[in-house]
């Protein structure tokens, strides 16, 4: 059991969290993650480091509520403990000094580039950072990026904050400027890290993305996060999270992540109706 | 009683395991052996004709004291056997469940040579839970503290073998284990049916009650390393298992609804998918659908049976070679059997084919013959020309076994392992090329058995404590 020191909501559904877990606080490197569960019938769930505090003995984790896992974790506060926690998981990120690099977040996923960014940041880069979001809430890490980049470009679908339009968009500008970009991290949904692939590819611009497939234990032992990139299977707990994504097989990761779509669409069901329940039950006393 | 004579024993018939009837238990997932009652287990026990030069201890890995054990139910003294069981075996309860014994020491029993051997399986089961059930688990004897510290690496069978040897020698031990629940394969990969976590989680209560200190959610090479471990420990044993699966390397394979037994077993054993919603973790829906399971092992009659139970219309064996070679358990291909289970066998995967959303909906097979003994001796399937079917499946299981995980191995570059990956070890020591580290279990040996695991925990457990006691 791991304790929550902190815990505050900083978008709709987004919640930070610092979990006291001195351990993994001390072994985390920029692109690992941890799997927890959140209860003794839960399932376990793979979400990124986003930060460690060694002093603390603690790790930052962000989630956005969107299964019945993340909901449920959503709904602890600082003082409430997790149930287990495992980690660090994955291969750390591969950090070097490549000139210029630019870091790409897409809603939650802005959480999970923040640490390899500061991580290119320490290794001497120069880093533009663009933070993507759906409109002004969903903007989340601003003030934490603009600590360590170089630059920070804000972009919402909407319009609502920063610059109207996509990440995509963005880094096009900075590739026809004349800048000469030497490496792109894009960590988001899928259809945005496939936009920047695409982007980049008939530049030539060494291009990472961080998979996000559906895993049970986090080892290697079950092959159920298997993905493909170049054209081989790979176990993306134990041979990534980071591949090149000039090669990932964006449309099978699309696939496989729908596995369990209808069950998903039960469980929170299952979920809403028991809270509903409970609700029921305080309301009637 | 009255002294039964050689003559009357000769008589007595091997009891059948008491057992759920097959259609019931095809759709649960409750234990299909009841085992025996207090009557029928000395009835069987008064079989054996107490060999003075007796076969079943030589067949068994561990040398179980076969026949004292079986006098002492004989005379109705059930503690005292379990007790005479626990002297060389760590985990009789799981044992008598799910060693094969009719390779081991029934296959060697001198009964079997005009008839059934004696129900050794049945009667070790007996022991163990009549302990269990009306005394509880005897915690091992903890000798004088000796202030060394041993760390064992993974909670399986190996792991806890060792450990439980280790305590009894006075020694402080730590198990840690990559997953949230210690037990190994014992928990996430051999059914509830066949195996109750229940009995699993008593064995390593009464480990923790002996001192035994457990630490889930650790992966050592991540979470910490074995160079770290060593800082800490004066000995270091790794027994993480195989755990690595192996695929078929055909088309089709990342489909939706291809799974690897570890995946599918482990999201229902470990994680209790068959209880989804009330548990979180999901498992394809294969309610009504077709399920094929690829392989002849015990994992493969798991899988298989775990199909039916989650309401499979149809739950196949797809197997190279025949029904002869099937390295499963007897019991277990006879039980999938009566369940309804269909066998086909000498037919080789060559693709899987799915729907424009992924999904898994066929298998294209090769149809073989036998042709030739290959190196293992076993007639080697060769393919039919143009003998090729298809048909319609929803799931598609794989099990035809496990390399070894190389996170150990990656991040203690030193420790020497073949090709493989399997760690190098003196059979005689379970001693690898590293100080202070010793191994033993399915990271040694490949996928084999529980008590060839406990066996080489148990080893390990006497050689480390010459080791600390040499240090
Ligand atoms: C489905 C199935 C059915 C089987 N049926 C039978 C049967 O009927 N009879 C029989 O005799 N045998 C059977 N076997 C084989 C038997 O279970 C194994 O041979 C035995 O469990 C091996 O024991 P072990 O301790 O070496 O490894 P395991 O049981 O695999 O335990 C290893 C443990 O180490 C942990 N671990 C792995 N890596 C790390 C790490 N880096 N750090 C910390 N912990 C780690 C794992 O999570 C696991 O808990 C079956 C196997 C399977 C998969
Ligand atoms: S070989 Fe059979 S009859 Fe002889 S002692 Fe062993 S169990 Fe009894
Ligand atoms: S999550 Fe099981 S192998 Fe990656």
């Amino acid at each position: 059991m791991n304790k929550i020191i902190f815990a505050e909501f900083i978008g709709p559904d987004t919640k930070m969290f610092r979990i006291d877990a001195p351990l993994i606080a001390a072994k985390q490197k920029p692109g690992q993650f941890i799997i927890l569960r959140v209860s003794p019938e839960g399932e376990r769930i793979p979400l990124t480091i986003a930060d460690s505090d060694t002093k603390e003995g603690s790790i930052t984790i962000i989630a956005q509520g969107i299964g019945k896992t993340t909901k449920e974790l959503n709904n602890l506060n600082a003082g409430d403990y997790i149930q287990d926690l495992v980690g660090p998981l994955g291969k750390p990120s591969h950090i070097e000094n490549f000139g210029t690099a630019v870091s790409i977040g897409g809603g939650v996923g802005t959480a999970i580039a923040y640490s390899t960014a500061k991580g290119l940041k320490h290794a001497g880069n120069k880093v533009i950072s663009i933070i993507g979001g759906r409109s002004k809430e969903y903007v989340i890490l601003e003030k934490e990026m603009r600590d360590i980049a170089d630059e920070v470009i804000i972009t919402t679908d909407d319009g609502s904050y920063g610059k109207k339009g996509f990440v995509t968009d963005s880094l096009k500008e900075i590739i026809d400027s004349g800048e000469k970009v030497d490496f792109v991290l894009a960590i988001g949904p899928i259809p945005m890290m496939k936009a920047v692939a695409d982007v980049t590819r008939p530049y030539g611009i060494k291009t990472v993305v961080s998979l996000n497939p559906i895993m049970v234990d986090g080892t290697g032992m079950c092959g159920g996060c298997r993905a493909v990139v170049d054209d081989k299977t790979v176990f993306v707990c134990v041979d990534g999270p980071e591949f090149d994504a000039h090669k990932v097989d964006f449309r099978l990761l699309t696939q496989r992540n729908r596995i369990y779509n209808d069950q998903e669409k039960e469980s929170v069901e299952n979920h809403n109706c028991r809270m509903l329940k409970m609700a029921d039950e305080v309301a009637n006393g | 009683m009255a002294e039964i004579t050689q003559a009357q024993r000769m008589k007595i018939q091997r009891h059948p395991m008491p057992e759920q009837d097959p259609k019931v238990r095809a759709r649960n997932f409750k234990e299909v052996n009841f085992g025996y009652d207090e009557k029928t287990a000395i009835e069987e026990a008064n079989r054996c004709i107490q060999c003075p030069k007796p076969n079943c201890v030589k067949g068994c890995p561990v040398n179980v004291k076969i026949p004292t054990f079986i006098q002492a139910i004989a005379d109705g003294a059930f503690r005292d056997a379990a007790q005479i069981l626990k002297q060389d075996n760590a985990l009789p309860a799981v044992c008598g469940r799910v060693c094969p014994q009719e390779v081991q020491c029934e296959k060697v029993c001198i009964l079997a040579k005009k008839g059934k051997p004696v129900a050794i399986g049945n009667l070790e089961r007996f022991a163990a839970d009549w302990e269990r059930e009306n005394i509880g688990v005897h915690p091992p004897h903890v000798g004088k503290k000796t202030g060394k510290k041993v760390a064992i690496v993974g909670g399986g069978p190996a792991g806890l073998s060792c450990a439980g040897d280790l305590i009894s020698m006075g020694h402080d031990v730590t198990v840690f284990e990559a997953l949230h629940t210690i037990g190994g394969v014992l928990m996430y990969g051999i059914p509830e049916f066949r195996l109750p976590k229940d009995i699993v989680q008593k064995e390593v209560e009464s480990l923790m009650e002996a001192g035994v200190v457990f630490k889930p959610n650790m992966v050592i090479g991540l979470s910490t390393t074995i160079d770290e471990l060593l800082q800490e420990y004066n000995a270091v044993f790794v027994g993480v298992g195989a755990g690595l699966p192996y695929f078929l390397n055909i088309p089709g394979e990342n489909l939706n609804g291809v799974y690897s037994s570890n995946e599918y077993l482990t999201r229902v054993n470990l994680m209790k998918a068959y209880t989804f919603p009330s548990a979180d973790t999901p498992i394809y829906d294969v309610a009504e659908k077709n399920v094929a399971v690829f392989g002849g092992g015990n994992t493969a009659m798991d899988a298989v049976r775990t199909s039916l139970r989650l309401g499979a219309k149809k739950a196949m064996i797809m197997y190279r070679r025949t029904e002869e070679e099937m390295p499963a358990r007897k019991e277990e291909i006879h039980h999938a059997k009566e369940e309804g289970v269909e066998f086909n066998t000498l037919l080789a995967p060559l693709e899987f084919k799915g729907d424009e959303r992924g999904k898994l909906n066929a298998v294209v097979l090769q149809k073989c013959e036998l042709g030739e003994p290959d190196a293992s001796g076993r007639r080697r399937p060769v393919p039919i020309d143009g003998a090729i079917v298809e048909i319609p499946i929803d799931v598609a299981v794989v099990a035809i076994g496990n390399g070894s995980n190389p996170i150990v191995s990656r991040t203690t570059p030193d420790l020497e392992v073949n090709k493989w990956g399997n760690i190098i070890v003196d059979e005689t020591t379970m001693k690898t090329n590293k100080k202070g580290v010793f191994a033993g279990g399915d990271i040694v040996s490949g996928g084999a058995t529980v008590i060839l695991a406990m066996g080489a925990g148990r080893t390990a457990a006497k050689s480390i404590d010459e080791y600390l006691k040499s240090e």
